[in-house]
């Protein structure tokens, strides 16, 4: 992860600026970003541990991915920009003003009082890969239609990138120059599969040129990189000058999801080296550098993001839980006769089906 | 009151919607300077601009996919697919995201969007062209589709797809695109989803269709009336929602029953509507109901369609076969 492959970076993995590096991100900022990067941390912990109780469903960890979550959600103004994830992302989602409540909610199989506000600009998490890539292009697409404000962050993988989607979505987005941000995690891991097994490009930003607009790639382990590149890629798309694909080079730090075992496919000194470039530790050290980071601070950080945390599960526990006649909620504005004789017959009232 | 064809009264329907709510767009391939391969949107990009009339790149799952994202930003898309058959190229696009996005975001996101593509054989195209993968969306079951057979119900239904607050796949009947003219009112008018069409009245048998299939049914009707047997013709106008109780009142009034369809015969559309009837007709049958579909093969080439698709013929032996059995 160094400038000589083309991969951009502010901070290096001691937490030392590079030589001759500004960061664009003041003081103030970057204890923003490392505040979302521990309570992301923490929350892992948290729900890997409530799954593993049987209180939450399937997870997927951001562990290790919290620079290129953070610094590429900060760099938008979640007032007028729409955020299309895949499932990933958590602090960008907590960034974009979904309050943590309503994830758990979800996460433990309560979607219906996890709904979305609607003052949050954020699509639902998306499990068919690279397939949320058209819809946030139409959305982009659609504000520049209307000559309304506002830009597009879509998050994906390198394992996505292989999609279909990935490509007519990318396509699309240069033919019409649409306001969007295609930020690509390359975690090095799409469940066991390698990265090389994923593309033969040296850079999957590259594959930007074959559609006619930018691509960066950047030390997605470096909050301050990520953050910069992604603030020119929102900056250039509200000038109107199009979409940008960034790769961010990261590595997944934990499995896939609670059912994977990485350890039968993940070469263990691998994963010991993606530690020493922990994302974390490294801003950590860059703000102790600053005299502003000590472990008086971190506990006290630590120590609120746990309680926002239990304060959340606490919220969340007082929600009514799920009913079978919701079920039949939100398939149409108003259901077929076929289904409402459904409903009627789950529910024990009369009716035949038909 | 002007006498169009089907192609005509789809125009129309588009054009009088964008005319009156400028979200309504129109995306597709060659939907512009073309007006698209069947001409429905002739003179519309003139009209409306490239922004509401877009030529996409030749890419049927960001035709969709980006459908959904525009209908997220506040636009009415109407998206067209040069071919039903093409849809597969989207297809994970229509039930898995399209049919969903209201019930997975919990009524936040509803998708006013409507899908248009022509089915059918008949007309002699290449391979995949003539699908009639009709039944395919059935098992995506917050699709509506509507199967239009004249030009009434093609424009009358349209504005009624596009005004829907749900995702409609409208599937036009390919073959009877500039096959004659019926009268079509000049102003907009609805014609409701969940409501079948008598074609025409009989007392002897029921014979059942949607999308070009009606036509077959009619003509078969007016053979067997020559022997003497007055069949009642239905037009189902839309799969999805079904008209139960139009096909129950004829099915219990004429005892006997034939439903035919282009798509070949297993798991075809006709399944859901015998299994239905017996459901909620078995006592007034007389017969077993037949099907009359295509076989359960690969599309012929062009060549053979004609022996493989549901002819006046075949539909007329299984109607003898029923009212005698």
């Amino acid at each position: 992860m160094a400038d000589q492959d083309g991969v951009y970076q502010v901070l290096q993995p001691s937490g030392k600026l590079k030589a001759g590096a500004k960061p664009a991100l003041d003081d103030e900022f970057v204890l923003e970003g490392l505040r979302w990067m521990l309570l992301s941390r923490a929350f892992d912990a948290k729900a890997t541990a409530l799954q593993r109780q049987g209180k939450f469903g399937v997870f997927s960890p951001v562990l290790g991915q919290e620079a290129a979550v953070v610094g590429s959600a900060l760099a938008f103004d979640p007032r007028i920009d729409w955020l299309v994830p895949q499932y990933r992302e958590l602090p960008a989602y907590l960034i974009w003003g979904l309050p943590l409540r309503n994830h758990i909610l979800t996460l433990s199989g309560n979607p219906v009082a996890g709904r979305i506000p609607d003052d949050v600009k954020l699509l639902p998490t998306q499990v068919a890969l690279a397939a949320q890539l058209p819809h946030a292009v139409g959305i982009a697409w659609g504000l520049q239609i209307q000559g309304r404000e506002g830009a597009v962050l879509t998050y994906f993988g390198e394992g996505a990138s292989s999609e279909g989607d990935f490509h007519e979505a990318c396509n699309l987005a240069g033919v019409v120059k649409a306001p969007i941000v295609f930020f690509l995690q390359n975690n090095q891991w799409a469940i066991s599969t390698p990265r090389a097994y994923q593309s033969a490009a040296a850079h999957f930003s590259d594959r930007a040129a074959g559609y006619g607009f930018e691509g960066r790639v950047v030390d997605g382990n470096d909050l301050l990189a990520v953050y910069e590149v992604t603030r020119e890629a929102v900056e250039r798309a509200r000038r109107g000058d199009g979409p940008t694909l960034i790769e961010a080079v990261t590595y997944r730090m934990s499995f896939h999801n609670t059912t994977d075992n990485p350890s039968r496919y993940q070469p263990p000194e691998e994963l010991e080296e993606a530690r020493l470039l922990d994302p974390i530790e490294r801003v950590e050290a860059y703000l102790r550098e600053r005299g502003l980071w000590s472990v008086e601070r971190e506990k006290e950080m630590k120590q609120a993001a746990a309680e926002e945390i239990e304060a959340a599960i606490a919220e969340a526990q007082k929600a009514p839980p799920p009913q079978p006649s919701q079920i039949f909620d939100n398939v149409f504005a108003e259901l077929t006769p076929r289904q409402a004789a459904q409903r009627d017959e789950m529910l024990g009232r009369s009716g035949d089906d038909g | 009151m002007a006498e169009l064809t089907i192609i005509e009264a789809i125009r129309a329907a588009i054009q009088g919607e964008m005319e009156r709510d400028e979200r309504v767009m129109v995306l597709g391939l060659d939907v512009g300077r073309l007006g698209g391969v069947f001409r429905t949107t002739d003179g519309m990009i003139e009209k409306f601009g490239r922004s509401r009339v877009f030529d996409t790149p030749l890419a049927e799952a960001s035709i969709v996919g980006s459908a959904i994202g525009l209908a997220i930003s506040g636009m009415i898309p109407v998206a067209e697919i040069q071919f039903l058959g093409f849809t597969h190229q989207a297809f994970h696009q229509m039930g898995d995201q399209l049919g969903r996005f209201r019930y997975r975001s919990r009524g936040r996101y509803p998708l006013p969007i409507t899908v248009r593509a022509p089915m059918g054989g008949g007309t002699k195209t290449p391979e995949f062209h003539p699908d009639a993968i009709e039944a395919q969306f059935v098992q995506s079951p917050a699709i509506k589709i509507a199967v239009p057979s004249n030009p009434y119900d093609a424009k009358g239904l349209l504005i009624e797809a596009i005004r829907d607050p749900d995702p409609v796949l409208f599937i036009e009947p390919e073959r009877l695109y500039r096959k004659g003219r019926a009268e079509v009112p000049d102003d907009d008018y609805r014609v409701p989803f969940g409501k079948a069409r008598i074609v025409r009245e009989g007392d002897d048998l029921t014979l059942i269709g949607w999308s070009a299939a009606v036509e077959v049914c009619e003509q078969s009707a007016a053979k067997l009336a020559e022997q003497g047997i007055q069949a009642e013709v239905i037009d189902l106008r839309t799969l999805v929602p079904l008209d139960v109780e139009t096909l129950v009142t004829s099915v219990t009034k004429t005892g006997h029953c034939v439903v035919v369809h282009e798509a070949p015969l297993s798991a075809g559309f006709g399944a859901e509507v015998v299994a239905t009837l017996q459901q909620e007709a078995f006592y007034a049958l007389d017969a077993p109901i037949a099907r009359v579909a295509s076989f359960d093969t690969p599309y012929p080439p062009a060549s053979l369609e004609t022996a493989w698709l549901p002819s006046v013929g075949r539909v007329v032996s299984a109607a003898l076969r029923t009212v005698k059995a």
